[in-house]
């Protein structure tokens, strides 16, 4: 057995070398995704440039340029960088609106009970959810109400002196949370068996989704008050309210409509086989089902109705943007850049609820839409 | 047997009448009718009561009134004197104007946006999704209002305009440019236009059959952009030159002259296409996404080259993705413009709103509006059902 000491085969590993220079590391990586060819170059530069015009005027605007402190426009005044005292100074106002100042508290505990009851609803791990949804879709509206309007003792608050960012989640929370059980109730009526119900709903539902909201709000605000009897009035933001949550509960119904297709018909066999009723089939088996698809969708309306509660300005209701456009009037703060400065700070505020939310969208997405990726 | 008949259709198989799901389908159904008449009743007697209180007149008839204010860009003939029903009219050729232009670079900006997203280039691709992440999640209002009052407000005097070649200036009253103005005989190069269009269509459905029956290639488009552009300019000669070009000119504090686009509707349009676009450039990525890798592997094996893949094998597959919600995005494009209202564009809501001021005839212009806007969200969905069915995949 002499030929086996003869190798022809290596019998140990070779050394493992590393990569070449040019393929890793980052300037591989830059190879590879950046200077690949030719155009992919000239791409490049011209990302480069674009990315150093738009964000250089930016970050020198808000950051480099900024006047920090201050206590009028004397400060800001010569400066080419945003006022942030200006902010600092209204920022009570962006918030509560003209709240009286001794009530403020009362706001607080609003927001703090609605952070409470949300948190762990957003969480699917959290326990104890149904006492959750009861919380926030029941007690928690309730409180806010007499909270925020007054009664039992507190001083009342006309809503006319409600403003900023306090508006804008009245709103928008109230308009989700009215549009939820309207929108489902509308979505059962589209799929209905009985042509009235079902052509009642259609109606109702393409209507509003063919309509600007400006128009809706309009409606609500000008023609409201001609719908109802001699001698009952509703104060402006109640008008509003309810012109949202009627056109919010229309794409509320088409997205809970999407919910209820894709349940597979073998549920709603299942659950009659069983001698199940309709509402026990559609409250017991086929809406948890489908709602749990659609909180996507859900959310995303939400996302889209609360960039449209900005909308109500145009009727004089002073929401965020309303209170940050009202504030220019002031001549304690008139500079050049206030203007600049005050939408720079609405949009931060607006991109930050609106793209923590849809980041939300995107993590329950993905946690439905478990075994259907490639 | 006796089981089957209690089963069949005909005879229910219960004995109460309640029980029986007709009866109580056509039992609801009364309910909700009557429901929606009371409720239908109460508003209608409760307007005209309030009407009647506080005397208007309710009817059309308004609209032939002398409307007796100005409107800051008109596109037919409108004067003070004009009556309510040319003011409204000259709003929604505003709206339509805003909606058609802004959908056309909404649509650019947005495939651009939406090929970067796909881009192998990090830079590029990173680009693309900063666009659409900072601009769809910032108010559409928000924007205008930047636009408006940050940019196009907060730019020199007309005496000190930012000034490109001589002919182009941007000034906080607006931003006038070249116009070109046809003088007579200017009707020639309009047919030789249109009779290159037609000639170019003809030309492509001969290739396009020519191909299907013999397999061999005409390519159509370049002697389309030749007649295209050849023939014009071919009239433009013979018929003497008519066309000429009147520049903006600095007279007192304003310009006179040229073509002159209002700050309104500049703010207003650019807003609209670049938010819009954001929404389009996902459902374009989206869209190209949707197209499995399958169908690029498969032209390839074929051998057909990157280009031709794309237009051949790509693009018309994600079409039948992307045109459905890019109706809808047209759509919310168009009735956003009602957001005009706000930097006072005149528009048909903000037309309308004056008009509504000014003679109190709430239902009659808010009928109009919604009018408007629905006749055009169904002419939209009509068109989208139409073209789902014709691109529906034909399976067997």
């Amino acid at each position: 057995m002499a030929a086996t000491d003869v190798h022809y085969v290596r019998d140990e590993m070779a050394p493992v070398l590393p990569p070449p220079a040019a393929s890793g590391g980052l300037l591989g990586w830059m190879r590879a995704n950046l200077f690949s060819s030719l155009g992919n170059t000239a791409l490049t530069l011209v990302g480069v440039l674009i990315l150093w015009l738009l964000f250089e005027p930016l970050i020198r605007f808000a950051l480099i340029d900024a006047v920090w402190t201050g206590a009028n426009r004397e400060a800001c005044l010569g400066h080419h960088g945003a006022c942030w005292p200006y902010v600092a100074d209204y920022f009570s106002q962006f918030i509560y609106g003209r709240y009286p100042l001794g009530e403020r508290w009362r706001v607080d505990i609003v927001f703090a009970a609605f952070a409470f009851g949300l948190v762990p609803l957003l969480v699917p791990s959290a326990p104890l959810k149904r006492a959750n949804v009861i919380f926030m879709l029941v007690v928690f509206p309730v409180a806010a109400y007499f909270l925020l309007t007054g009664g039992f003792g507190m001083e009342i608050v006309e809503t006319a002196n409600w403003g900023g960012l306090l508006v804008t989640l009245v709103i928008a929370v109230t308009g989700i949370v009215a549009s939820l059980p309207l929108g489902i109730v509308l979505a059962l009526g589209r799929r209905s068996q009985m042509p009235v119900v079902r052509l009642a709903s259609v109606v109702f539902i393409e209507f509003w989704r063919g309509v600007p909201l400006i128009t809706v709000l309009f409606m609500s605000s000008v023609m409201l008050p001609l719908f109802l009897p001699e001698g009952v009035t509703f104060d402006k933001l109640l008008r509003a309210l309810i012109g949202v949550a009627l056109f919010a509960s229309a794409y509320m119904a088409e997205v809970v409509r999407g919910g209820l297709q894709a349940i597979p018909k073998g549920q709603y066999e299942g659950a009659m086989a069983l001698g199940l009723r309709y509402w026990q089939m559609m409250g017991l088996i086929i809406m948890p089902q489908a709602l749990k698809m659609v909180i996507p969708g859900i959310v995303n309306t939400f996302i889209g109705l609360f960039k449209d509660t900005t909308l109500v300005l145009i009727i004089g209701l002073f929401d965020l943007l309303g209170q940050i456009q009202s504030s220019y009037t002031d001549p304690t703060w008139a500079t050049p850049t206030q203007s600049h400065t005050g939408y720079l700070f609405a949009a931060a505020i607006y991109w930050t609820f609106c793209f923590s939310m849809s980041r939300y969208s995107i993590f329950m997405e993905k946690r439905l839409h478990t075994g259907h990726k490639r | 047997m006796a089981v089957q008949e209690h089963s069949s259709a005909d005879e229910p198989p219960r004995g109460s009448i309640l029980n029986d799901p007709r009866v109580r389908s056509v039992f609801y159904q009364l309910v909700v009718v009557a429901i929606i008449v009371i409720l239908g009743w109460e508003i209608v007697s409760n307007t005209m009561a309030n009407l009647k209180r506080q005397e208007i007149a309710s009817g059309f008839g308004f609209l032939e009134n002398t409307a007796g204010f100005g409107i800051i860009q008109t596109l037919v003939h409108y004067t003070e004197t004009s009556n309510y029903g040319r003011a409204l009219l000259v709003g929604l050729l505003n709206t339509m104007l805003v909606a058609v232009i802004g959908v056309a670079m909404a649509t650019i900006i947005g495939f651009i946006v939406g090929v970067g997203r796909l881009s192998s280039n990090w830079i590029i691709a990173k680009l693309a999704y900063l666009y659409v992440e900072i601009l769809r999640n910032i108010p559409l209002l928000l924007q205008i209002f930047f636009w408006y009052f940050a940019v196009l407000r907060a730019v020199p005097s007309p005496r000190n305009s930012v000034t490109f070649l001589d002919s182009i200036f941007i000034n906080n009253r607006g931003i006038y440019g070249p116009k070109a103005l046809f003088g007579e005989g200017s009707v020639a190069i309009g047919i030789a236009l249109l009779l290159a269009v037609a000639g170019s269509i003809v030309l492509h459905v001969w290739a396009r059959k020519r191909q299907e029956a013999t397999g061999q290639r005409f390519r159509s488009g370049l002697s389309a952009l030749g007649m295209i552009i050849g023939l014009p300019v071919v009239a433009y000669f013979a018929s003497g030159m008519p066309v000429s070009v009147e520049y903006p000119v600095l007279r007192g504090f304003n310009f006179v002259g040229g073509l002159q686009l209002t700050p309104e509707f500049v703010a207003l349009v650019l807003a609209l296409s670049i938010y819009t676009a954001s929404f389009i450039a996902e459902i374009v990525r989206a869209g190209i996404l949707a197209v499995s890798h399958g169908q690029t592997e498969a032209a390839g094996a074929l051998g057909l080259r990157p280009g031709p893949t794309l237009r051949l094998v790509v693009i018309p597959q994600a079409m039948r993705v992307i045109i459905p919600p890019l109706t809808s995005q047209y759509l919310n494009l168009t009735k956003n413009s009602s957001l005009a209202v706000a930097i006072a564009y005149p528009d048909l809501v903000s037309v309308g709103g004056t008009v509504l001021n000014q003679t109190g005839q709430a239902i009659e212009i808010i009928g109009i509006w919604m009018f408007v806007y629905l006749s055009l969200s169904l002419i939209t969905s009509a068109f989208m059902n139409w073209y789902n069915q014709r691109m529906a995949l034909v399976e067997r």
